[in-house]
């Protein structure tokens, strides 16, 4: 009996050593979060695509995140604080982040970095972006056949360039099916605020548009259509338990497979700094099924995200003009992605004056 | 059965003392028992709360980079409330001081000089005081309520520097995102020691709440502060006055409010965002309360504060409890500051009394 204890004793602190020797050997992947990881948009869809992560490489890697890190000086110290503690593979996913992570980049030559939809990289810093606009142009085209007015609400957060050209190409989705589609923009000025949110919402539907769709992170604005009884399209997550009865479809972020890919690439040792902005076709947005909607309208919006993932259907293409008038872009000619990522003007048929 | 609040004949002066650290030591052990029941070992997770930071250098660094601002305000803010006067809007003159002090580095951007440094931070001062001269006007001249004009124009700052930085003064090489140029070597706050990002805004706080200190203990202008705040009519009788009190403390308060700022602003951060501080006007309130309102105690309590900053990442990243940890400490801290506070100050008395006819007639 004494000899049987001993044999299992031996064998579980060969077990146990051998399985901390393993997680000694683990590399760390780490996430710098802007919002709560539960906040139904943008943070949880990154952390879902952490957790996709660790079950894909989970076991040769193990995640580790910061919430709620404040864009500043905070930013600094707590990617520090990770960068310090062994990870090898840092993710920091708002652009508030950008200087903090090229500084401490700096500091750690050694640790990679990817900063979600910022423009600035360096060897060990990369960036990464997701095509939102070409979801927002699907949405446009069903908007228009959906909308009785011809006018749809747009709740926006910031005039940066990301959220002007989700913009011009909701509205240009919008006019390739009625020339005379219209958009009212609220400035909520905040990603996450479920009470400007819904006061912004309420204030469109107010005005007499009669679908809404959304540029900032909360469930709010959706509720808010569900009561008044209008259409709505989801932001960053699928959004349909908001509204079941509300959701046309919704801009999903899956960041997932973007994750497994760089950290199977960091991994292997074959890690470099790119400048990756992948669209529909690459799955790093998806569109939530479409619902409440005729099976036409569902037709129309299938063989429209078919033709962007082909690359047969490019949202940015002429003619189109701008909002003063002035030819923009000539019949035939697509935009170049630095004007896309610079965008400080609207389109023709955008119903408000871009904030200077 | 009733519960009374009976004013004590006699306040413990050893218990006054005393009050932070029980409070602190209440915190300690209510924390404890909040990660027992999130099912995390309360010694581990109080550890790495408490301790961790505190173990390395670049840590430390953290920690004097974040105390700085908050003692900063909160030597001002004590001046303040220990003459009776309830400045709540240092968050707003926080802002505006370092508003103010941008205006070289952001709109004369060319202008290399080694005026330069000095300048922003004296006219960071200025910005925060002129902020605070508003409220000090209304109360001294209009007999308005400090609490809520203060507070009220925190609001107006925070949406003015939003105003300005999407606006005017949005970086023209910046993408159209909402953010000032920034600075220039020269209008940057230079570390104090090589070993970390410690800047000189630590070394303000630390020399500013010596010479409050200072004055509140050895001058006349101390003395003064104190009569009015504990009673104006004595104050009165003394000859001072309690409406140029009112421009001395809130002037005060909002300059080291300014000051703070503008050292945040150009030691820490290097341009102006639409958000540049995570509150430190408010967590200051804290600070100069869980300080005695001694500027001495205050260095601790800043040091103390910052400390919860620092504790809720690191015990985010060791135990993966939520950042909400930060903010539960920090206010078990006030409460149990203010709670003990209340029983040094009063004895809770239970009043037991029988109905009687008398009770009924209504004439009790």
């Amino acid at each position: 009996m004494k000899k049987l204890l001993l044999a299992l004793a031996s064998t579980a602190a060969v077990i146990g050593f051998a399985s901390a020797a393993a997680a000694q050997e683990k590399a760390k992947v780490c996430f710098v979060y802007v919002g709560s990881k539960t906040d139904g948009g943008w943070t949880q869809a990154h952390d879902i695509g952490r957790l996709e992560l660790e079950k894909a490489l989970g076991d040769k890697i193990e995640t580790q995140f910061l919430e709620s890190v404040p864009e500043g000086p905070d930013a600094e110290r707590a990617i520090e604080r990770l960068a310090r503690s062994g990870c090898g593979l840092i993710f920091t996913t708002s652009f508030g982040f950008m200087d903090a992570t090229i500084k401490i980049a700096q500091k750690f030559p050694d640790v990679k970095f990817e900063h979600a939809t910022g423009y600035k990289t360096a060897p060990n810093v990369a960036t990464y972006n997701s095509r939102f606009y070409e979801g927002r142009y699907i949405q446009g085209v069903i908007a228009a056949k959906m909308s009785e007015k011809g006018v749809a609400g747009y709740i926006a957060s910031f005039p940066i360039p990301e959220v002007v050209m989700g913009i011009n190409s909701f509205v240009i989705g919008a006019r390739s099916i009625n020339p005379d589609f219209k958009i009212k923009v609220v400035w909520a000025n905040t990603w996450f605020d479920p009470g400007k949110e819904a006061d912004a919402a309420k204030a469109l539907v107010d005005q007499g548009v009669d679908i809404l769709t959304q540029h900032t992170d909360t469930t709010a604005p959706m509720q808010v259509a569900a009561e008044r009884g209008i259409k709505a399209f989801g932001q960053a997550s699928d959004m349909i338990a908001a509204g079941p009865k509300t959701q046309l479809t919704a801009i999903v972020d899956t960041w997932g497979a973007y994750y497994i890919k760089r950290t199977q690439a960091f991994l292997d040792g074959k890690w470099e700094t790119t400048s990756s902005w992948d669209g529909l076709k690459d799955g790093i947005l998806t569109m939530a099924p479409y619902t409440n909607m005729p099976d036409d309208v569902k037709k129309l919006a299938e063989d429209t995200e078919a033709k962007i993932k082909s690359g047969e259907l490019k949202p940015f293409t002429g003619p189109l003009k701008k909002q003063d008038g002035s030819e923009w872009l000539a019949a035939g000619a697509s935009s170049d992605d630095g004007t896309l990522l610079g965008m400080n003007f609207y389109v023709e048929g955008v119903d408000d004056q871009l904030p200077k | 059965m009733r519960i009374e609040l009976e004013k004590r004949a006699k306040i413990s002066t050893l218990f006054s003392i005393l009050s932070p650290f029980i409070a602190f030591l209440l915190m300690i052990v209510f924390g404890g028992i909040m990660f027992a029941l999130l099912g995390k070992n309360p010694v581990t997770a109080l550890y790495s709360f408490f301790v961790e930071p505190l173990s390395e250098v670049w840590s430390l660094h953290e920690l004097a980079i974040k105390a700085a601002p908050l003692i900063l305000i909160a030597v001002g803010l004590s001046v303040c409330f220990r003459s009776n006067n309830w400045n709540i809007g240092a968050e707003g003159q926080f802002i505006m001081g370092a508003i103010a002090g941008s205006i070289l580095p952001v709109v004369f951007y060319d202008w290399q000089s080694p005026l330069v440094l000095p300048l922003m931070m004296l006219m960071g001062m200025l910005g925060g005081a002129l902020f605070a001269a508003i409220p000090a006007f209304l109360k001294a001249h209009m007999n308005t309520n400090e609490i809520l004009t203060s507070l009220m124009l925190v609001y107006v700052a925070q949406l003015f520097l939003d105003w300005l930085v999407r606006g005017p003064w949005r970086n023209p090489g910046g993408m159209n995102f909402p953010e000032t140029r920034t600075f220039a070597a020269n209008a940057i706050l230079p570390e104090m020691i090589a070993s970390g990002r410690t800047h000189w805004g630590f070394a303000f706080a630390i020399i500013a709440a010596i010479l409050v200190w200072f004055m509140m203990r050895y001058t006349l202008k101390g003395f003064e502060i104190s009569v009015l705040g504990q009673s104006e009519r004595a104050g009165r009788f003394a000859g001072f006055s309690s409406r140029r009190m009112i421009w001395f403390s809130m002037l005060l308060s909002g300059a080291l409010a300014g000051l703070a700022g503008i050292s945040e602003v150009s030691g820490a951060i290097q341009q102006l965002r639409p958000v540049i501080s995570p509150g430190y006007g408010f967590t200051a309130i804290i600070v100069a309360f869980l300080g005695r309102l001694n500027p001495l105690g205050i260095i601790a309590a800043g040091l103390v504060l910052a400390l919860t900053y620092l504790g809720g990442e690191a015990a985010q990243l060791s135990l993966g409890v939520s950042d909400k940890v930060t903010r539960v400490f920090q206010g078990l801290l006030l409460f149990f500051v203010l709670s003990c506070d209340t029983l040094i100050h009063y004895r809770i008395r239970l009043v037991w009394y029988r109905f009687t006819a008398s009770d009924l007639d209504g004439s009790r």
